[in-house]
């Protein structure tokens, strides 16, 4: 088996055919594993539970109605999975071990997928780099001296290593994207609200959203197909039909209506990005669709005005890391004040203590207003560029990020020049928007990641989009380490 | 320009302890980023509501009825030190507190 | 130098719900520690929150019946603050737009009546207990964490330790009414927090004030302010300067303590809660939470005095708790004079319920059984020294009291033609009294009664049997 030469429905009509087990598939998986992961790093955690559950569902035999039912996937390790050690990459969370499953977990279990572990990532998602984890460092796939990205960095190197087809990850601020977009992979960051965050471990809660990595743009829509949906344990999470996100794929996408903001390929990005954008905007326009420059003019503030808001409802949400119930809780403790101060001095690396910091001065009596309700109104006009734009088009294209991947340790010391890397992916998030990034060729071997951005609850779209350029181009062919 | 006396005041607010060493780090990333925010400051924001939730929903409630499924033994599985159950906690100095 | 005091009072009451503000898990009280808990209420990592609806629908209850102002539009907020009984660390609130504002209560004292302000009303969730103990560790039960309460701020419109008092026993009465809350202080779902300051009387700002805890009662609150607004008198003639800070009230010394004094404002760094979507009451939501509100204690008072004749202070002692207003209403409902029913229930029932140490709800009397035994002291088929049986027997027993006098031939002797015989027989043997009685000595009547009371073993009507003793001695 080799996941750089199928997919999941290839694999599915395997599986139903039962030329393949479920259980032949997750030993291969763990053995891949084994193999890669060592270079790459994107493992914290196998789910020794997994072979069991393989051999269960085979027993229980493969559903046919579920493109799902036997394939290996992995989670981010900031969704929290029933007794499997999670740990948001975080030493307050070492040896954490949930007792319940995350919502989005509990669906790919009874859709029969098959948990073969948890995956590295900034500690608790905040980063661009995989370097803020607290127990590895994970290389890119297609350069182990380079970052993947983050911070869902270790599910885009698993999947674009092949160790697996699917993978979750999550994004607050282009934590799902622009991994992807670093690794040549699709990375799919639905609606905010389409897929509960009950068992996500909270970042930004008015930004986080659960989302697929995966190498082709319909496993995406497979794997999304299975987690989406309203929970009544999620009270944002929005109870509306859900369609079948395959539906649009493989429909032309003549008359469509594109649009590129002028800001995304101004100062600051790649002009090699800038021109392979273009060349999409092209291959757009020959496939009948429109694309036409646009003006958001807000995006300068989007940076800004994320980390205010992510930050101070990050110092809030991770108040509850205090020692007492769960978690880390420092030596020799005396008193309460030092379970409280030490507990979280020790168990917190230096990103997450910066972004507490800031999102704790944003919120402090005499600078609410100053920073966080500023912030919060910036990103009402952020939302109305993006509004008007969406009265007119269907979508909005532009790069991914500014720059291929940059090299480990290389920006990791200057926090203010990682903060600028997410300025093509952050707004999407203040908006609450439907995202992918998809792959779009390469910028001196390193793959570039193009991005479209839909309406609210549009899904379909960007998949009809991204199926049809993905048909165009032969990217899917090239693997990391050489052409096949 | 964000004094060191102010980030060591929100590191108080945060329950987070910095050498001093740390905290002139801190104060210098702090302000690089407050530089970065102050951008805002251009905008103009008169009349403009605050954004705190992109997907407009309302009136998501839940009907009153009492579940009670979860084990308390299983609640107590992370907990680093209990008596019976009762999480137990390092003394709390101010005991007037309430 | 004379002062005027200014007092204000925060009261949280815990809302009668089945279920928690946010979580699913129970409300109950006294139950093992944290087993009725789940992952939402020990702030596990993932968990997020969700609406009671029923709780809030208590909370507009409450702000209806204190006639607030609904707020139409309105979200929660988080209170950011460290404790073990807080797991969140934060508590969700609502701060920037409340449940409610400017209600009011209204007060009498010496005879007048005064309007006392309600700032506003917000919905909350309660935190869990701290529990320190002598080793050197505190233990945290996290069954309350999570109980929905209702937040009630006075206006700064309590000008003594005795406005409070009476404010505070008002809004108990008020909000008991609404069957949204026990209020009970000796159970906690009824907790006062108070704050005090003084200043010159004319004066255009207020003075510094402090804050007074551990006010488990009423009494306290009364105690504790007014030793509070002694010492901060005597304080400021001495030429002091009164500190902001926390004193708690010494049960035993009579005397507020100094605790802390504060350093600043606390800084909880409010925000809206991102978890929760905004709320909006609609007339339609306020219009069906109005239709199940019950008639308020004042209201009840004045239909009582007006429409049956009751003095208003057995009024005010009728309406002291819900179920004794509501028990008076169904005795009078079940056919039992108003005035009697109202002196069994304040004379009689309370007496028992005191002694016993229960409640209403704890004994087998209901209004009709109260009701029956009334009608059967009425129309004179019981004495009244009967009817103390007949009580006893229906307080403790769910007995009717007409079938358990006839199964128990207690009923009254009121025959003319059974009484006059035994009468005409009793003054027979006793010529001696008549001609007492006849000298001016009405003790002998006294003994008369004694003695047909003796014959017919208490059964006789002593109304009936007053009547035609006249007539039989007038006759001789
Ligand atoms: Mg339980
Ligand atoms: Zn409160």
């Amino acid at each position: 088996m080799d996941y750089f030469t199928t997919n999941i429905d290839a694999l599915h009509d395997q599986l139903v055919a039962g030329t393949i087990t479920s259980a032949d598939l997750t030993k291969d998986t763990l053995a891949k594993i084994a193999e890669i992961d060592p270079e790459i790093d994107a493992f914290l955690n196998l789910n020794d539970q997994a072979q069991a559950q393989a051999e269960a569902v085979d027993a229980a035999g493969i559903n046919k109605d579920q493109p799902l039912s036997g394939i290996p996937v992995a989670i981010k390790d900031n969704i929290v999975t029933k007794d499997l050690t999670t740990t948001a990459a975080s030493k307050m969370l070492e040896n954490f071990v949930p007792i319940y499953d995350a919502t989005v977990v509990e669906k790919l279990n009874a859709a029969g997928a098959i948990n073969v572990g948890k995956l590295n990532m900034d500690e608790f998602a905040m980063g661009s780099s995989t370097e803020n984890s607290a127990f590895k460092t994970t290389k890119n796939a297609w350069d182990h001296t380079k970052v993947p990205g983050g911070s869902s960095g270790g599910s885009a190197a698993a999947v674009a290593s092949g160790q697996v087809l699917a993978a979750l990850g999550t994004d607050t601020g282009g934590s799902i994207r622009q991994p992807a977009a670093f690794n040549g992979i699709v990375g799919f960051k639905p609606t905010y609200g389409r897929v509960s965050r009950w068992g996500l471990i909270a970042f930004g809660s008015s930004l986080d959203a659960i989302g697929t990595l995966t190498r082709s743009v319909k496993d995406s829509a497979r794997v999304l197909n299975v987690i989406a949906g309203h929970d009544e344990k999620d009270s944002t999470s929005a109870d509306f039909d859900v369609p079948d996100f395959t539906e649009k794929i493989g429909q032309s996408i003549k008359g469509m209506k594109i649009a590129l903001p002028e800001e995304y390929l101004g100062e600051g990005v790649d002009p090699q990005i800038v021109a392979a954008i273009q060349k999409a905007a092209d291959q757009f326009r020959a496939l009948g669709a429109t694309v036409d420059t646009v003006s958001l003019p807000h995006t300068k503030y989007a940076v800004p005005a994320y980390y205010i808001i992510a930050s101070s409802e990050a110092s809030s949400n991770l108040q509850r890391f205090d020692g007492i119930r769960y978690g880390f809780r420092a030596k020799d403790v005396k008193n309460l004040t030092d379970v409280y101060v030490r507990s979280r001095s020790e168990g917190f690396g230096p990103e997450v203590k910066r972004r507490i910091m800031l999102g704790t001065f944003s919120l402090s009596a005499g600078f609410y207003d100053a920073y966080f309700k500023k912030a919060a109104q910036v990103r009402t006009l952020i939302t109305e560029d993006f509004n008007k734009v969406f009265e007119n088009y269907d979508l909005v294209m532009g790069p991914t990020t500014p720059t291929t991947a940059f090299g480990i340790g290389e920006k990791v010391t200057d926090p203010l020049t990682m903060y600028m890397n997410d300025i093509l992916t952050i707004p999407v998030n203040l908006a609450g928007l439907p995202a992918a990034s998809i792959p779009a060729g390469f910028v001196d071997n390193m793959p570039v990641g193009l991005q479209l951005i839909a309406k609210h609850f549009d899904e379909s779209t960007i998949y009809q989009a991204a199926d049809a350029f993905e048909s165009q181009n032969d990217y899917l062919d090239l693997i990391p380490g050489g052409a096949r | 320009m964000i004094s060191k006396d102010s980030v060591a005041h929100v590191a108080e607010l945060s329950r987070l302890a910095f050498s001093d060493a740390e905290l002139d780090q801190f104060t210098n990333q702090l302000d690089d980023i407050l530089n970065m925010v102050d951008q805002l400051e251009t905008v103009d924001t008169t009349g403009v509501p605050a954004t705190t939730q992109s997907i407009h929903l309302q009136n998501v409630m839940r009907e009153d009825v009492a579940v009670n499924d979860t084990k308390t033994e299983d609640l107590f599985k992370n907990v680093p030190t209990s008596k019976g159950t009762l999480i137990q906690v390092p003394a709390i100095i101010d005991k007037e507190e309430d | 130098m004379n002062f005027e005091t200014t007092i204000g009072l925060e009261v949280h009451v815990e809302l009668k719900t089945k279920s928690k503000m946010f979580s699913p898990s129970p409300v109950s009280y006294g139950a093992e520690p944290n087993t009725q808990t789940n992952v939402i209420d020990w702030g596990f990592p993932g968990v997020l929150p969700t609406i009671n609806k029923g709780a809030y629908s208590y909370g507009i209850m409450v702000a209806l019946a204190l006639h607030a102002d609904i707020t139409r539009d309105t979200h929660f907020d988080r209170k950011n603050y460290f404790y073990p009984d807080n797991p969140k660390a934060y508590q969700v609130t609502q701060a920037e737009q409340p449940l409610a504002t400017n209600g009011w209560v209204e007060i009498e004292v010496d005879g007048k009546k005064k309007k006392i302000g309600i700032a506003e009303l917000h919905v909350e969730e309660d935190a869990g207990k701290n529990q320190h103990e002598p080793d050197g560790y505190s233990y945290v039960d996290l069954n309350r964490q999570g109980t929905p309460l209702v937040e009630i701020v006075s206006k700064p419109d309590i000008a003594s330790p005795e406005e409070a008092y009476q404010y505070l026993e008002q809004l108990r009465q008020i909000v008991q009414f609404t069957g949204a809350s026990d209020v009970k202080m000796e159970e906690g779902s009824m907790r006062v927090d108070t704050n005090l300051s003084v200043a010159p009387i004319g004066a255009d700002q207020y003075g510094t004030k402090t804050e007074i805890k551990n006010l488990n009662s009423f009494n306290h609150v009364r105690d504790g302010l007014a030793y509070e607004q002694t010492r901060q008198q005597a304080v400021l003639r001495a030429g002091g300067e009164i500190r902001q800070e926390t004193r708690r009230w010494d049960v035993d010394k009579k005397e507020t303590i100094l605790m802390r004094v504060k350093e600043g404002a606390d800084d909880y760094r409010y925000f809206p809660e991102p978890d929760l979507p905004p709320v909006h009451v609609s007339q339609k939501w306020i219009d069906e939470v109005a239709g199940r509100l019950p008639q308020p204690p004042a209201a009840r008072r004045a239909h009582y005095v007006a429409d049956w004749g009751i003095p208003e202070y057995d009024a005010g002692v009728l309406t002291q708790t819900l179920e004794m207003a509501n028990f008076f209403e169904a005795t009078v409902a079940a056919g039992a004079d108003a005035k009697l029913a109202s002196n069994w229930l304040m004379g009689e029932v309370s007496g028992y319920l005191n002694a016993q140490h229960q409640e209403l709800k704890d004994v087998a009397l209901t209004p009709e059984h109260l009701a029956g035994m009334i009608i059967l002291i009425s129309d004179g088929t019981i004495s009244s020294k009967i009817a103390k049986k007949v009580f006893k027997e229906i307080i403790t027993n769910d007995t009717d009291p007409k079938a358990f006098v006839e199964a128990k031939g207690m009923v009254q002797l009121s025959d003319p033609a059974q009484l006059t015989p035994i009468i005409d027989a009793v003054l027979d043997d006793n010529q001696q009294s008549i001609d007492d009685f006849k000298a001016g000595k009405d003790r002998a009547i006294g003994f008369l009664v004694g003695n047909i009371m003796k014959q017919t073993r208490g059964k006789a009507n002593p109304k009936v049997v007053n009547q035609i003793l006249m007539q039989e001695i007038k006759k001789r």
